[in-house]
């Protein structure tokens, strides 16, 4: 599947929903099914530490694909970790770093990510594209 | 007898009438604040004020001859006035406006910290908001002087014994919060002021959190300094006070240097202006301060003894229901607190119940509220903080407890 085909996956995953809660009630079983990461992993350079809750991320590249894992302390967090993973793992570095992620505005999310909600999502995204820029 | 005739005449319907933003709705749900800590909303009257301000009476202060600017000036001085009156100081030049309750600390911890030399001890308390605390460290750091902190208990109450080994000859301040806006502690202040004194040491009380729940009298407390901000008083953003007692007030050097602030200027030597313009520089925010004028008139309006049985009513009620749900801790649970409700469940990150809450349509606080190492003593990494003003209801808090239902079973 491409990025873009990923993408449109979870918009029209999303679609069904209009009530907001049922949309977080999904968000929440995704975090909860996020695969937990090793605590040796959870090193405070994997730290990416915001004002509402904490985000462990550490990248490993397997033949050229880029392999993200990801933990939080909060699991709202988790579950928006796991569809940025979801989208953006397999893929390579490069498309990784240009990527705009544009789903999640799509299906609503994007409050999330703006650098005022300090819960550490946007400088996770920062994070991510940094990481895959520097693998190249 | 007398309680319940208050009871009667305090009618919450009414009230909320003057608050048009109660009428709205988030995410197809009512509006419900409960995050009056961080700011109030504002009456009508305050809303019409601003734009009156603007369309009718716009100009600078103290400095034309002409009409607006006579008419502007002798408003905001009206409104030095009214704060001064309401807050009971003795005179309205110890009414300094600044931008809130950061800028008026910051301006204290500058001017007043002018006249401290190394060696000298400030103490401020294990709840103080962060900006009750970085402009001390910031002040220390320049003139070498020392800070320290008097700790609390597991309540949330200060160690009163701890404060009282503290206290000596080279205490110069105590800068402390009346009320917490982490736990809602009411501190005991009057206790702290006359201690202090005892050792010649000025006090400052952060009332950000205070002066919208209870009366505060300048003269009675004999605080030195006072400062809020006019935001969590149902006023404007962007203005607050300095009250500060006109002796000390005298001796402290300017802070900042502009317009308005001087008497006279040369390039040689500028001689400054009286109080309290000596502490105003520069064009101020002149709608802000007559509109927190407004304000305050408004509150005064109220009776201020059945807002506190009112708001006390629902903070006891939030707080019994809440204490029904399993895994709960209260953060707070001092003798006298005011309508602020802190809590964290078991296994539960309060930014996830924050959340789900606000897709609710309920606003309330979650994270560390500007007080880290509070948060560092309770060992926890933030609370989900319901603060209730007068204009909220039990039927508000019922919403609130079933949302905290619906959110917990989500979670769990
Ligand atoms: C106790 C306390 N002190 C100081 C402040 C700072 O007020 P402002 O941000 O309006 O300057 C606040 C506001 O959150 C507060 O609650």
């Amino acid at each position: 599947m491409t990025l873009a085909e990923k993408e449109q996956e979870i918009i029209d995953e999303f679609a069904i929903y209009d009530d907001w809660m049922d949309k977080y009630e999904y968000i929440i079983e995704l975090g909860k099914d996020l695969p937990k990461i090793s605590d040796d992993k959870k090193t405070d350079d994997r730290l990416i530490e915001g004002c509402q809750s904490r985000v462990w991320l550490a990248l490993d590249i397997e033949d050229g694909k880029v392999k993200f894992s990801a933990d939080s302390d909060a699991i709202i967090t988790k579950g928006i970790i796991g569809l940025l993973i979801r989208v953006l793992n397999n893929e390579t570095a490069k498309s990784v770093a240009t990527a705009e992620l544009n789903f999640i505005k799509e299906i609503g999310l994007h409050e999330h990510l703006s650098p005022t909600r300090s819960n550490g999502l946007a400088s996770m995204v920062n994070k991510m594209k940094m990481s895959a820029l520097k693998s190249l | 007898m007398i309680k319940d005739q208050i009871q009667l005449t305090f009618d919450v319907q009414k009230i909320r009438d003057d608050f048009p933003i109660l009428r709205r709705s988030v995410y197809g749900k009512d509006l419900i604040y409960f995050d009056n800590g961080a700011t109030s909303q504002k009456p009508q009257v305050v809303i019409d004020a601003i734009n009156e301000y603007y369309t009718e009476n716009n100009s600078n202060i103290h400095r034309g001859v002409h009409y607006l600017s006579q008419l502007a000036t002798t408003q905001y001085e009206e409104a030095r006035k009214i704060i001064q009156n309401y807050i009971n100081a003795l005179l309205s030049e110890e009414v300094i406006f600044t931008k809130g309750t950061s800028d008026a600390i910051n301006l204290v911890a500058f001017s007043f910290g002018e006249t401290l030399s190394a060696g000298d001890e400030i103490i401020i308390s294990a709840m103080e908001h962060h900006s009750n605390i970085v402009p001390w460290q910031m002040m220390c750091e320049r003139k070498g002087c020392i800070l320290r902190v008097i700790p609390i208990d597991q309540e949330g109450d200060l160690i009163m014994s701890e404060f009282d080994s503290m206290l000596s000859s080279k205490t110069k301040l105590v800068a402390v919060t009346h009320i917490s806006n982490s736990l809602g502690t009411i501190n005991p202040v009057e206790e702290i002021i006359e201690k202090s004194h005892k050792f010649g040491a000025k006090v400052l009380l952060d009332g950000a959190q205070s002066i919208q729940h209870m009366h505060v009298d300048m003269q009675k407390l004999d605080c030195d300094f006072y400062a809020f901000s006019g935001h969590k008083v149902f006023g404007p953003t962007g203005v607050g006070v300095l009250y500060g007692k006109k002796e000390i007030l005298d001796q402290m050097p300017p802070y900042q240097g502009g317009g308005d602030m001087i008497a006279k200027v040369t390039f040689e030597k500028t001689t400054y202006n009286e109080l309290p313009h000596k502490f105003e520089a520069g064009t101020p925010n002149i709608s802000g301060g007559i509109c927190l004028g407004t304000a305050i008139q408004y509150l005064s309006k109220l009776d201020i003894q059945s807002i506190q049985s009112h708001e006390q009513e629902l903070a006891s009620y939030a707080e019994a229901k809440l204490n029904e749900f399993e895994g709960m801790r209260i953060i707070g649970t001092a003798k006298k607190k005011t309508s602020v409700v802190s809590f964290i469940v078991d296994g539960i990150h309060p930014f996830d119940l924050g959340t789900l809450l606000d897709k609710q349509g309920i606003a309330v606080r979650t994270g560390h509220h500007c007080t880290q190492p509070l948060m560092d003593f309770f060992e926890i990494p933030g609370t989900i903080r319901a603060s209730f003003a007068f204009y909220n209801t039990k039927e508000e808090i019922d919403i609130f407890i079933s949302a905290v239902e619906r959110s917990l079973t989500m979670l769990r």
